[in-house]
C-alpha cells in the first residue's frame, strides 16, 4: 500500500475500528497476523512521534495561538494575564492604523508587481537556458547565484549601491551621458519600494528559473516533433505545446511568489526600516514592529492572522486551480 | 521553405541530435544560419544576465579588499569592479577587532549542522512511516503535514515568540537542575523549532513510496524490525532524497534572520546575519561591511559551487510537485 501522492485530498485508507491495547477479537486463524500488526502499529506511532510533537508544538500550537492571542491586548512581557478584547485588534488595524493600511497596500503593491515579473522573467531565462548549446549549465549556476546569496547580505549590498553616489546612479548617469540624475533611492517615498521590487526580483528570480526548467524539460519531446511536422511556428509551438505543457507548474511558480512576495521583511528591516514615511512598510514588517518592538503581542498576532488569511486564500485558489488535475 | 529552428525547440535529450538531423535533412545552409544566429543572440542574452546577476557580488568582494575612501571614489566607474590601488585584507582584520566573526560563524554553523542533520533523521523517519507502515493517527499526521505545506514562517512569528517565552527550560544552578520558564537567548531556540519540516516530511514521505514494499515484506521474514529495515533497506535507497532536503533546509537555517533577531539578544548567541547590525552604528565603515559579507557569502558559495548539480536537482525536486 503506497500513499497517495498528490498534495490534495490524499485518499488514505481507512483506520480500521479497532481499539489499542489488548488483542481484539481477531478472527480464528489471523492471530500472527494482528501480532505483527500491532507491531506496525506501534512502530509507525513511535517513528512519526518526534516529528509530529515537533509539528505540533511548533507549527500547529502557534498558529492556534495566533487565533487565540489576536482576540486578546496579549503583552510579551507583562505581569497581567491577557484580557480577551473581541474583534478590537481588528478593528484598531482597518480603522486606526493608518500604517497598518499602509502596509496592507504596500504589500500589495510588491505583490502585484514583483508576481508577474518574477515569474515572466523566470521562465524567459528557463527557456534560454533551456537550450542544448555549449556551456548553457554555467549559465544556469551563475544565474542561480543570487539565491545561494543571503537576502541580508543582498539587501545590504544593494542598499550600499542605492545610495545617491552609488554604482546604480553612476550606472544610469554614464548610459544616459550625464542626461538624467538619479535619485538616493531608498531615502525618496516615491522610488523606495520600486528599488525593494527591483533587488527582490534580482535575488530570487533564479530559483523560479529552476522551477520553470524542470517543468519545461517534463514535456516530451514527441510533442514538439508531431506540432513541427503540422508545421507549426515558433510561437505555435510556445503557445500550443509549451504553454499547455507548464500549467501545473506556472501555478507552483505563482503561488510559492506571491506567498514569498506577501512576507516581505527581511529587505525592508535591513534597508529602510519601513521607511521613509512608511513608503516601504509591509505586513510582516508592521507586525513584528507590534508584535515583537513594541509588545503588543495580541496586536501583532491579529496582523499576523490577517497575514495568514491571505495566504490560506492563495492556497485555496491554487487548490481550485489544480483541482482536476490529478 | 527551410524549417526554422527556434531555440525552444531545443528541449530535452535527444533534440540536439534531432535538429542537426532536419538540417541535414533539409540541405541546412538557411536553417544553420539561422540556427547560428540565434545561438549567438542566445550567448549575448545569457552574458548580458550574467553580468546582471553577478555585479552585485563582483562589487562586494572587490570593495572588501579596499579602503573606505577608494570604494565611495571607485564607485563612479569600472575600477568599482577592478581590484586595484590600495588593495589590502585590512578591512577583514578590521571586522575580526570590531565584532566576535568567529563566534557568530561558529554559532551558524552549529545551529546549521543540527537543524539540518536532526531534521534529516526526524523527518525521514516520519516520511517512512507514513508512507510505509500502518497505524493509528496516520491519516492525522499526514493531513496536518499537508495542510502546513504552505504555512510560510512570518504568519506564525510573532505568536511564536510569545509561545517560547513561555516554555519550560532546563538550568542549571549552583550545580542543581531546575526548571525555568523561557526559551528565549539560548541555542535550543534557534534549533528546536526547526527540525520537524512539513515540506521534507512530505519529500521522503514521496520517495519512499517509490521504494518497493516487497523489500521490506523479505526483511520482515528474515526477522528484520521496522527500525533496521528504515535504515538499513529504506534509506540507503533513498540518497537523492536525503541529499534534497539536507539542500533544501540549509540554505533557509543558515540565512535565519528575522527569528534569531527576535529571540536571541545576548552576544554570545547570535548568528552571522544578526551580527551584522554591528555595522550599522554610527558611521558605516563600508569596507568592513563588504568584508563581513563576503566572509559569510563565501561558505554558501563555496557549497554551492561544489554541490551545484544537487542543488540543481534538488530545487527541481521540490517544484515537480505542487
Amino acid at each position: 500500500m503506497t500513499t497517495s501522492t498528490a498534495p490534495s485530498t490524499p485518499s488514505l485508507p481507512p483506520t480500521p475500528p479497532i481499539t489499542d491495547g489488548e488483542p481484539p477479537v481477531a478472527p480464528p486463524g489471523r492471530r500472527r497476523a494482528s501480532a505483527s500488526q500491532r507491531g506496525e502499529r506501534r512502530a509507525g506511532l513511535a517513528m512519526a512521534a518526534p516529528a509530529a510533537i515537533l509539528l505540533l508544538l511548533f507549527l500547529v500550537v502557534p498558529v492556534l495561538l495566533a487565533f487565540g492571542l489576536s482576540v486578546t491586548n496579549a503583552r510579551l512581557i507583562s505581569p497581567n494575564p491577557p484580557r480577551f478584547v473581541g474583534l478590537d485588534n481588528f478593528v484598531r488595524a482597518f480603522a486606526a492604523d493608518p500604517v497598518f493600511v499602509r502596509s496592507l497596500i504596500n504589500t500589495f503593491l510588491f505583490a502585484v508587481v514583483v508576481v508577474p515579473v518574477q515569474a515572466g522573467l523566470g521562465l524567459f531565462l528557463a527557456v534560454l537556458v533551456n537550450q542544448k548549446i555549449r556551456g548553457v549549465t554555467a549559465f544556469r549556476v551563475i544565474f542561480f547565484i543570487p539565491v545561494v546569496t543571503s537576502i541580508v547580505v543582498v539587501s545590504i549590498l544593494w542598499r550600499f549601491m542605492y545610495r545617491e553616489d552609488g554604482l546604480v546612479n553612476s550606472f544610469i548617469d554614464t548610459i544616459t551621458f550625464g542626461a538624467w540624475q538619479g535619485t538616493a533611492w531608498l531615502e525618496n517615498p516615491s522610488t523606495a519600494l520600486g528599488a525593494i521590487i527591483v533587488l527582490s526580483i534580482w535575488q530570487a528570480v533564479g530559483f523560479h528559473m529552476l522551477i520553470w526548467l524542470s517543468g519545461l524539460q517534463t514535456i516530451p519531446e514527441e510533442l514538439y516533433e508531431a506540432a513541427r511536422m503540422d508545421g507549426a511556428s515558433p510561437w505555435q509551438l510556445f503557445a500550443n505545446v509549451t504553454w499547455p505543457g507548464l500549467r501545473s507548474t506556472m501555478v507552483f511558480v505563482l503561488v510559492t511568489i506571491t506567498i514569498a512576495a506577501l512576507g516581505l521583511f527581511v529587505q525592508i528591516d535591513v534597508m529602510t526600516q519601513g521607511g521613509p514615511v512608511n513608503s516601504t512598510t509591509t505586513l510582516v514588517y508592521h507586525a513584528v514592529r507590534k508584535g515583537y518592538r513594541e509588545q503588543e503581542t495580541g496586536y501583532g498576532a491579529a496582523i499576523s492572522l490577517i497575514f495568514f488569511v491571505l495566504v490560506l486564500i492563495i492556497a485555496l485558489v491554487q487548490r481550485y486551480l489544480t483541482r482536476d488535475k490529478d | 521553405m527551410t524549417t526554422v529552428s527556434p531555440h525552444l525547440r531545443d528541449t530535452g535529450k535527444k533534440s540536439g541530435k534531432k535538429s542537426g538531423k532536419d538540417a541535414d535533412k533539409d540541405g541546412g545552409a538557411g536553417a544553420h544560419g539561422v540556427r547560428t544566429r540565434r545561438r549567438i543572440a542566445s550567448y549575448l542574452t545569457m552574458t548580458l544576465l550574467a553580468v546582471v546577476f553577478l555585479f552585485p557580488l563582483v562589487f562586494m568582494f572587490v570593495s572588501s579588499l579596499k579602503p573606505d575612501a577608494q570604494i565611495l571614489s571607485d564607485s563612479n566607474s569600472l575600477r568599482a569592479f577592478v581590484p586595484t590601488g590600495d588593495i589590502s585584507l585590512d578591512n577583514y582584520f578590521g571586522v575580526f577587532d570590531r565584532v566576535p566573526v568567529a563566534r557568530f560563524l561558529f554559532n551558524s554553523v552549529l545551529v546549521t549542522v543540527l537543524v539540518v542533520g536532526i531534521g534529516l533523521v526526524v523527518n525521514s523517519m516520519a516520511g517512512f512511516a507514513l508512507s510505509r507502515l500502518q497505524w493509528k493517527g496516520r491519516a492525522l499526521v499526514l493531513s496536518v503535514v499537508i495542510a502546513t505545506l504552505i504555512v510560510p514562517f512570518e504568519t506564525i512569528a510573532v505568536p511564536m515568540v510569545y509561545w517560547v517565552s513561555k516554555l519550560p527550560t532546563l538550568v542549571m544552578e549552583g550545580g542543581v537542575l531546575k526548571y525555568d520558564f523561557g526559551w528565549l537567548n539560548s541555542y535550543h531556540v534557534q534549533i528546536v523549532p526547526f527540525i520537524a519540516n512539513a515540506f521534507s516530511i512530505f519529500l521522503f514521505t514521496q520517495y519512499f513510496s517509490t521504494i518497493p514494499k516487497s523489500l521490506d515484506e523479505a526483511a520482515r521474514i528474515d526477522g528484520a524490525g521496522w527500525f533496521t529495515i528504515y535504515r538499513k533497506i529504506v534509506a540507503p535507497l533513498a540518497g537523492p532524497a536525503f541529499a534534497t532536503v539536507a539542500i533544501l533546509t540549509f540554505l533557509p537555517a543558515w540565512n535565519q534572520y528575522l527569528w534569531p533577531l527576535m529571540v536571541v539578544q545576548t552576544e554570545e548567541l547570535r548568528p552571522v546575519m544578526v551580527g551584522m547590525q554591528y555595522f550599522f552604528q554610527l558611521n558605516t565603515a563600508w569596507g568592513e561591511v563588504m568584508a563581513y559579507t563576503s566572509l559569510i557569502t563565501l561558505p554558501v558559495l563555496l557549497v554551492f559551487l561544489s554541490f551545484q548539480r544537487a542543488f540543481v536537482s534538488s530545487v527541481a525536486a521540490s517544484g515537480v510537485k505542487g
